[in-house]
C-alpha cells in the first residue's frame, strides 16, 4: 500500500490546489498522505488492544516536548553549591518550586516514563495475544523489540538526572553488572561511567545520551517500525489476513482506510488515557512510590546507601530474574550468570515469532493450552515484579528462581506447547459483533 | 559497466580501493570518541590519598571518610568484636584471605595493621552498595539470632563480619577490600598510601 504508486495531484485551479499542485510535483506529499492515511487499509475488527500502538506515539511526544522545556532549567552538574547541595538536585527543586508552571512539567516527564512502559507493555502483550510478531510481520516485531531496549536504555539514564540517592545507587549497581562479564568487564564500567566511581562524568554523559543520543536511535526505529507495519498491513484480532480477499479495485474486502476511521477511533483511546494519566500527574505524581522512588527526595550520597534500593517497577521483574541467580556455573560467578540471565530475559522476546510454530495466529482460535501457558508467564511476570521492589529475602528467592523457571520455560518449551494444542477453525473474514 | 554488460575491472578495483581507504578512515575516527569516554586526566589525579586522625574514634565505634569519591570505614573494634572473627572461621568464604582482596601487610587474622583498627573500603564487592552496620549481637536490628555482629548489605543481602570477610553463599564473590593504607603517627592514618616496608 504504502509507496509512490499514486498519481501526482491535479490541481482544481484554485490557488491552494495551485499550491498543493506545484509542491506535489516536487514533494511526496498526497503519496504519503494516502500511502499512510487515507488510502491504508486496515483491518476493521480492531478492538481496544489496538490503541496502544497511537498511545505510545503521544506518550513519545508528552516527553519529547516537556524534556525540550525541562532541559532550559535542568543542570548535569554533580558539584555541590553553596548550600552543599548537588547542583543538579538543585535544579530538578528549582524546577519543582521556583520555575512557573515547572512542576507540571517535570510531572508530566516522570509519569510520562511510568504511563510509556505500561502503554508499551499492553502494546505488546497484543502482540503476544493475536500473534502480531508472525510471519510476514517478523521485522516489525524486531523494530519493536529494539524500540523496546532503546526505551529501556533512555529511562534508565533519565533516571540518573535528579541525582537523587535512587539515582545514584541505582547507577552504581546497573554499571557494575556490566563489571561481571570476564575479562573486559571492568574496564568497560570504567568506560560506561568515566571516572574510578560514578559522578559528574558519568551524570553528563547519561544526560547526553538521554536527551540526544538515545532519542534520535528511537525516533529512527518508531519510522522503521511503522515502515515495516504499512509494507505488510496490520494484523487483527482474528489473526486473518485481509489483503487475501480484495475487491475489484483491489483494496481489502475487510479493510477500512486508516483515516479517517481509525484516527478518530485513536482520538477516543487518547481522550480516554489523558483522562487517567491526569489523575495519576495531579493526584498521585509519585505513584505511591512506584513512579517517583522516595530515596530520590534526598541527593545523592556516595557515603551511604538507603536502607532498601530497588529500581523503578517497570525493571523489576528482570531485576528479580537477575537476583534469582545464585549459583556459580563454569567456574564463573553467581553474578555473571545474573546477568546473563537478565539480558536473556529481556532478548528472548526477539525470538518469539520463530519460537511459535502455532498453525493459526490469533488466541481466538487457539486452545486451553496457549491460554494456560499466557496466563502462567503473566502471573509470573507480575509476581517478579513485585518481588523485585521488596528486599532480599530466603522466600522471595525460591519464589522467584520458580517463577524464573517458568518464564523462560514459556519461551524455551514454545515450540512444542504452540504445535501441541487444539486448535479451531480460521474463518476467511475478519468477524466483528454485529 | 560498458553498453554491452562487460564489467570494467580497473575501475571496480578502483571502487573497492577506495572504499576500502575510505572505511580503514572512518574507522581511525572513531578513536578520540570512544577515547573521550574514558576517565579524564583529571579524573585520573583526583585519586589523591587522604589523612584521617582517629584520635578521636571511641572503641566500638564506626568513621566513614571518603577516597577516590568511596567510602572508606575505620572501625575501633573491641576486644568482643575481635573475639567473634574466630568463631566464624567456618561460616565465612574466605576466612584466611587467600584472595587478593588486601595488601599484604593486612593479610592476618584481623585483615588489618593494628588488631583493633580495621580500615575497609565500605562497598560491597557484589554490584557496589555500601552496606549498613548491624553491630548489634542477635535479631535486635532485624539480622538472625545466632548474628555476632558486621554488616549487611542492604542491595542484595550480603553479610560481612567485623573484618569485612564475605559470608558463605551469598551474591558479593569476595571480602570487602582494604585500600592501602599506612600510620603516619599512633593516631594518623594515611589512606591510598603505603610506606615502603609497612
Amino acid at each position: 500500500m504504502a509507496g509512490g504508486t499514486f498519481e501526482k495531484y491535479k490541481s482544481d485551479g484554485s490557488l491552494a490546489g495551485n499550491l498543493l499542485e506545484w509542491v506535489d510535483a516536487r514533494f511526496p506529499a498526497t503519496s504519503m498522505w494516502r500511502g499512510h492515511l487515507s488510502e491504508y487499509y486496515a483491518p476493521k475488527n480492531f478492538n481496544f488492544w489496538y490503541f496502544f500502538g497511537s498511545l505510545a506515539l503521544l506518550v513519545l511526544v508528552i516527553q519529547i516536548v516537556t524534556g525540550i522545556f525541562l532541559v532550559m532549567h535542568y543542570k548535569p552538574d554533580a558539584s555541590l553549591n553553596a548550600n552543599g547541595v548537588p547542583i543538579a538536585f538543585a535544579s530538578v527543586e528549582y524546577i519543582m518550586r521556583d520555575v512557573p508552571g515547572g512542576w507540571i512539567i517535570r510531572y508530566l516527564h516522570s509519569t510520562g516514563a511510568s504511563a510509556f512502559f505500561i502503554v508499551v507493555y499492553l502494546h505488546m502483550f497484543r502482540g503476544l495475544l493475536y500473534g502480531s510478531y508472525r510471519k510476514p510481520r517478523e521485522l516489525i516485531w524486531l523494530f519493536g523489540v529494539g524500540i523496546f531496549l532503546v526505551l529501556m536504555g533512555e529511562a534508565f539514564f533519565g533516571y540518573l538526572l535528579p541525582w537523587g540517592q535512587m539515582s545514584y545507587w541505582g547507577a552504581q549497581v546497573i554499571v557494575n553488572l556490566f563489571g561481571a562479564i570476564p575479562v573486559i568487564g571492568n574496564d568497560l564500567s570504567i568506560l560506561i561511567r568515566g571516572d574510578f566511581v560514578v559522578g559528574d562524568a558519568t551524570l553528563n554523559r547519561f544526560f547526553s545520551f538521554h536527551v540526544i543520543a538515545f532519542p534520535l536511535v528511537l525516533i529512527g526505529l518508531i519510522a522503521a517500525h511503522i515502515l515495516a507495519l504499512h509494507e505488510t498491513g496490520s494484523n487483527n484480532p482474528d489473526g486473518v489476513e485481509i489483503k487475501a480477499l480484495k475487491d475489484e479495485h483491489g483494496i481489502p474486502l475487510d479493510g477500512i482506510p486508516f483515516h479517517p476511521y481509525y484516527t478518530v477511533k485513536d482520538i477516543v483511546g487518547v481522550t480516554v488515557f489523558l483522562m487517567v494519566f491526569s489523575i495519576f500527574m495531579f493526584f498521585m505524581p509519585e505513584g505511591g512510590g512506584y513512579f517517583l522512588e522516595r530515596p530520590n527526595f534526598y541527593p545523592a550520597d556516595p557515603l551511604k546507601t538507603p536502607p532498601h534500593i530497588a529500581p523503578v517497577w517497570y525493571f523489576t521483574p528482570y531485576y528479580s530474574i537477575l537476583r534469582a541467580m545464585v549459583w556459580n556455573f563454569f567456574g564463573l560467578d553467581a553474578k555473571f550468570w545474573g546477568v546473563v540471565a537478565m539480558g536473556a530475559s529481556v532478548v528472548i522476546f526477539a525470538f518469539l515469532p520463530w519460537l511459535d510454530r502455532s498453525p493459526v495466529k490469533s488466541i481466538r482460535y487457539r486452545g486451553p493450552l496457549t491460554k494456560v501457558m499466557i496466563a502462567i508467564f503473566v502471573v509470573c511476570f507480575f509476581i517478579l515484579g513485585y518481588l523485585g521492589t521488596l528486599s532480599p529475602s530466603p522466600t522471595g528467592e525460591i519464589i522467584s528462581q520458580i517463577c524464573t523457571v517458568f518464564y523462560f520455560g514459556f519461551f524455551l518449551t514454545m515450540p512444542w506447547w504452540s504445535r501441541m494444542d487444539k486448535f479451531k477453525p480460521v474463518p476467511d473474514r475478519v468477524t466483528m459483533k454485529k | 559497466m560498458s553498453k554491452q554488460g562487460k564489467m570494467d575491472c580497473g575501475r571496480r578495483n578502483l571502487i573497492v580501493a577506495t572504499a576500502a581507504v575510505g572505511g580503514a578512515g572512518a574507522v581511525a575516527a572513531l578513536v578520540p570518541f570512544v577515547s573521550s569516554l574514558l576517565p579524564s586526566e583529571r579524573a585520573k589525579a583526583s585519586g589523591a590519598p587522604v589523612e584521617v586522625d582517629i584520635s578521636k574514634l571511641e572503641p566500638g565505634q564506626m568513621m566513614t571518610v571518603e577516597w577516590r569519591g568511596k567510602p572508606v570505614w575505620i572501625i575501633n573494634r573491641t576486644k568482643e568484636m575481635l573475639d567473634t572473627l574466630p568463631k566464624l572461621a567456618e561460616q565465612v568464604a574466605d576466612p584466611k584471605s587467600e584472595k587478593q582482596q588486601q595488601p599484604a601487610y593486612a593479610k592476618n587474622e584481623t585483615r588489618s595493621v593494628k588488631p583493633e583498627i580495621m580500615v575497609v573500603i565500605g562497598i560491597c564487592t557484589h554490584l557496589g552498595c555500601s552496606p549498613s552496620s548491624k553491630f548489634k549481637v542477635g535479631a535486635e536490628e532485624g539480622m538472625g539470632a545466632d548474628w555476632l555482629g558486621g554488616f549487611l548489605c542492604p542491595c542484595h543481602g550480603s553479610t560481612f563480619d567485623f573484618a569485612g570477610r564475605v559470608f558463605k553463599a551469598k551474591p558479593a564473590p569476595t571480602n570487602l577490600e582494604v585500600p592501602p593504607h599506612a600510620y603516619l603517627a599512633d593516631t594518623r592514618i594515611i589512606i591510598g598510601e603505603e610506606k615502603k616496608g609497612a
